[in-house]
């Protein structure tokens, strides 16, 4: 096995932790976070790194934020099978965390007679993936439910279980989940070298070494360069696939009820219209392959083409506010499937190619590599009763912090967030590092004024915790 | 839910949401008017508004006729209505504001919902954002609006960045400008999409440009930067592009009302002025709910909020003694041309003497030619005027007592040939 010496890196003699662990997970995106859980909840001794200074930072950091079903997934794939065990775990464990689920609902709509006659197929085989409730809606029911939605609409499916969900509670519950039971993690630590001596991965980091048993590549869009790096080999290459987003203000959710989605083409499931949980309407992802692997940077003509989309699917959205656009890049491969693979003889198993399902199918994939993983030895015996992390209630339903007292202030007006809720986020392991993370876990400033009113007082509340030397940001699970 | 925060001990006659220019002169008057209780809810941690945090000098002139800073002014504004005997409850955020006058109010001791005879919106305004601005590129840190800005240096003594790029020029870009040059942070350049300043700025002001290149018929395509900005492009009339090196953004400007519970709730709201619509006392679709100040359309000064507030204190005042006019018909104001907006957006008949004394209306750019007010069939005035985008255009109301006739006020601008 090839070392990764020739990385440009600063060795650094310091060692994070003095254990062997079981596993060592790198890179706590989603589904990083969701595999660490499964692997300490069946008593696995395992580790995250993560190289950013907060969690969620690469592709988890944004995406259209639906539970799906995997009825339109391709059938037989990987991808199905984990999204449909994922999604059946989410609703399982999504109350007892306190992580918000709405079950809106989806209609694929056709807005041309081409489209309509692509729908017939598309109900079959979301039966044949074992979506057995999708079935044809007349347009007038569906406009019985979606009043403000486009006459020109032409035929629809109705696939009742997809739903809305919070895209960051959800993989930091996860996470918060296998630190309470064991795990540790280990923020703004970038995975530099490492080497294979016949039964341990000694990591090198930029914050120190440590040993591993096993190592997890949940490196998303690094994931095939961190394979060529410490394996000498990938089978697959990252493509990043970009897609942007534009958000309109909360008074526009008054017009849509469930997800509609379009007609999938060959290339992309296309662009959403929804609400999220947080009470605004959602537009996008567009879908554009880029050499980048960081620039997640919006333009103009995207962007002016998704409020055009939103527009003539929803009317009344012409002239509402736009709260938000963002972007974020999917880790897509050359291969449609995800690329899930196990190196036994060197206690390797790269997750990989999660490009576009991965909020949807953690929890499934965590399950599957957790299964690829047992396969190559290892037993463990499951913690007897875990404890379960509560969560933050962002959801705009759900009983926000605001209406309790003691709250200390009002932060953030437009999206109600209290000073209790920040200084909450600012402290424990998981506690945020960068103003990105601080809004990942509280919303702050993402609301319509984007922070025109609170700022300043943001800026005062978090002094000292953001921008410090990465060494003083590890974080000691 | 809480009890008594604020509510129960007395009914209260007047809630004025938003304790800034406008909403202050509004409470004020509804006590000199013998109002018996009327309360300002203001969700900052004090009242006053925005000029809370305006550093610099300009203000209070029509109001205590003499020159004051805006925190001295926002305390003088505060200090009046408490001396007229006006509730102020600052830390009190109002999260719906639903018919009959209840609200939903959020404090740190709980929420409470509250009911009121009336309710007189004056919530304000804020900048656009990057993101409405569908402003492309990356995004770092080191981009905000004035308002952000002057509350971190003048509140929280911050500075943000060391060479920003100044977005706009409308007479709050100036004060962003001087906002910079008190905490020694120096702008690299001034940029502004039209071909001429917007603001109509005190030649005082000429020299505090000294030093910062003045961009003209030029606007920001892109941000650059991974965690701080690095640098702005920006395209000239021509599509000529060029980067300029800077550490940070101040979006000036584009104003926008603060209407987020109208939006929310169930007052009919302009799209084309952002706030709600109202007739010429100020009263939104539901009658309880009255509006006034810079929620009303973006965007006047502090001066010109405070006169609008008072004048609405008293038509609340007049409504509740029995002497507003209640509507019998209502003519809606229609606008063809370049107009960007007309406040009131409707007017109540019978058409009395009270109530505000003009239409207030904007372009959207520059324009040359006649101005036209028709009701019915019947031209009730016109004027040549010369409209700059951002400057107000008054249209005297009384115009219409002439013509009984027609269903509608239509508002025309017909641009001069060539």
């Amino acid at each position: 096995m090839k070392s990764a010496r020739q990385l440009p890196s600063k060795p650094t003699q310091s060692v994070i932790s003095d254990q062997i662990f079981d596993a060592v997970v790198i890179g706590a995106g989603v589904v990083g976070c969701a595999i660490a859980r499964r692997f300490v909840l069946e008593g696995a001794n395992v580790a995250v790194v993560e190289k950013a200074a907060d969690i969620l930072d690469g592709a988890s950091k944004a995406n259209s934020a639906i539970l799906h079903t995997g009825f339109d997934a391709p059938p037989g794939s990987l991808e199905l099978s984990c999204i449909r065990d994922g999604y059946r775990e989410y609703a399982e464990i999504h109350a007892e965390m306190g992580l918000p689920r709405e079950g809106s609902g989806a209609h694929m709509v056709a807005w041309s007679d081409e489209e309509a006659a692509k729908l017939d197929a598309i109900i079959k085989q979301a039966h044949a993936n074992g979506v057995e409730d999708v079935k044809p809606i007349e347009v007038r029911e569906l406009f019985r439910r979606e009043p403000k939605l486009s006459k020109n609409a032409t035929a629809a499916i109705d696939v009742p279980g997809e739903s809305i969900i919070d895209p960051w509670s959800a993989p930091y519950a996860y996470l918060r989940q296998a630190l309470m039971n064991g795990g540790q993690v280990f923020l703004s630590c970038e995975v530099t070298g490492g080497d294979f001596d016949g039964s341990e991965w000694h990591l090198e980091t930029s914050g120190g070494r440590l040993k591993s048993r096993h190592v997890i590549n949940c490196a998303g869009l690094y994931g095939d360069r961190l394979d060529n790096a410490l394996l000498g080999a990938t089978k697959f290459n990252i493509t990043p696939r970009k897609g942007q987003f534009v958000i309109f203000d909360k008074a526009a959710s008054a017009l849509v009820n469930s997800i509609i989605l379009p007609v999938p083409t060959s290339r992309t499931k296309g662009v959403v219209v929804c609400r999220t949980v947080f009470g605004n309407v959602l537009v996008g992802p567009t879908a554009e392959d880029q050499e980048s692997r960081s620039d997640a940077s919006t333009d103009e003509a995207a962007l002016n083409a998704l409020i055009s989309s939103g527009v003539e699917r929803f009317p009344d959205l012409e002239g509402m506010p736009v709260t938000a656009v963002y972007a974020g890049l999917r880790p897509a491969s050359e291969y449609k499937d995800y690329q899930i693979d196990a190196k036994p003889d060197v206690g390797w198993i790269t997750v990989g190619g999660i490009r576009s399902t991965g909020l949807s199918s953690a929890l499934g994939i965590a399950r599957h590599v957790y299964k690829l993983y047992t396969e190559m030895g290892p037993t463990h015996s499951a913690i007897a009763k875990p404890s379960v992390p509560t969560t933050a209630v962002l959801a705009q339903c759900g009983d926000r912090d605001w209406r309790c007292k003691d709250h200390g202030e009002i932060v953030c007006h437009c999206e109600l967030v209290t000073r209790r809720e920040i200084t909450q986020a600012l402290t424990g392991p998981l506690g945020a590092r960068s103003m990105s993370g601080l809004k990942r876990q509280t919303r702050a400033t993402m609301g319509r004024c984007q922070g025109f009113y609170c700022a300043a007082r943001l800026a005062e509340l978090t002094e000292g915790y953001f921008n410090k030397p990465p060494s003083d940001e590890i974080s000691h699970g | 839910m809480a009890d008594l925060i604020l509510g129960g001990k007395k009914q209260i006659d007047v809630a004025v949401i938003g304790g800034g220019p406008a909403g202050l002169a509004a409470a004020t008057e509804l006590k000199h008017r013998g109002i018996s209780r009327v309360v300002v809810l203001d969700r900052e941690p004090e009242a006053g508004g925005i000029p809370r945090h305006c550093g610099h000098i300009g203000f209070g002139m029509r109001e205590f006729k003499r020159i004051l800073t805006g925190p001295k002014y926002a305390k003088n504004l505060v200090l009046a209505a408490r001396t007229a005997g006006v509730e102020i409850h600052p830390s009190t955020t109002v999260v719906e504001a639903r018919p009959n006058g209840v609200l939903l109010i959020a404090t740190d001791e709980g929420t409470e919902e509250i009911s009121a005879r009336r309710i007189i919106y004056a919530t304000g305004v804020r900048e656009t954002p990057r993101s409405a601005r569908l402003i492309a590129g990356s995004r770092p840190q080191g981009i905000i609006n004035t308002g952000a800005l002057q509350s971190m240096i003048y509140l929280k003594g911050q500075k943000p960045f060391e060479r920003p790029v100044i977005v706009g020029t409308e007479l709050v870009s100036f004060s962003a400008i001087m906002t910079c040059r008190h905490a020694k942070i120096r702008p690299v350049a001034m940029l502004e999409e039209n071909s001429r300043v917007t603001a109509r700025w005190p030649s005082s002001l000429y020299p505090r440009l000294m030093g910062i290149p003045l961009h003209l018929g030029s606007r920001v395509v892109a941000i650059e930067g991974i965690n701080q900005v690095s640098a702005v492009v920006i395209e000239d009339a021509s599509g000529n592009r060029r980067t300029i090196d800077c550490d940070g953004v101040v979006l000036t400007g584009r104003f926008t009302p603060e209407a987020s519970l109208a939006l929310c709730g169930h007052l009919t709201v302009d799209h084309a002025t952002g706030g709600p619509v109202v007739d010429q006392y100020g009263r939104c679709s539901d009658p309880v709910y009255f509006a006034t100040g810079n929620l009303l359309r973006p965007v006047e000064t502090a001066g010109w909020s405070w006169q609008e507030g008072k004048l609405i204190g008293n038509m609340v005042a007049d409504d509740l003694d029995g002497r507003l006019p209640t509507s019998e018909k209502e003519l809606p104001v229609s606008l063809t041309g370049p107009i960007k907006f007309v406040v009131p957006q409707r007017i109540s008949l019978p058409l009395s003497l009270s109530g505000m004394q003009n239409f207030q209306l904007r372009f959207t750019h520059q324009a040359e030619g006649t101005l036209v007010v028709r009701k019915g069939a019947d031209i009730t005035w016109s004027k040549q005027i010369s409209a700059l985008p951002e400057r107000r255009i008054l249209i005297p109301i009384k115009a219409l007592l002439r013509e009984n006739a027609g269903d509608l006020v239509e508002i025309t601008f017909r641009q001069t040939a060539g």
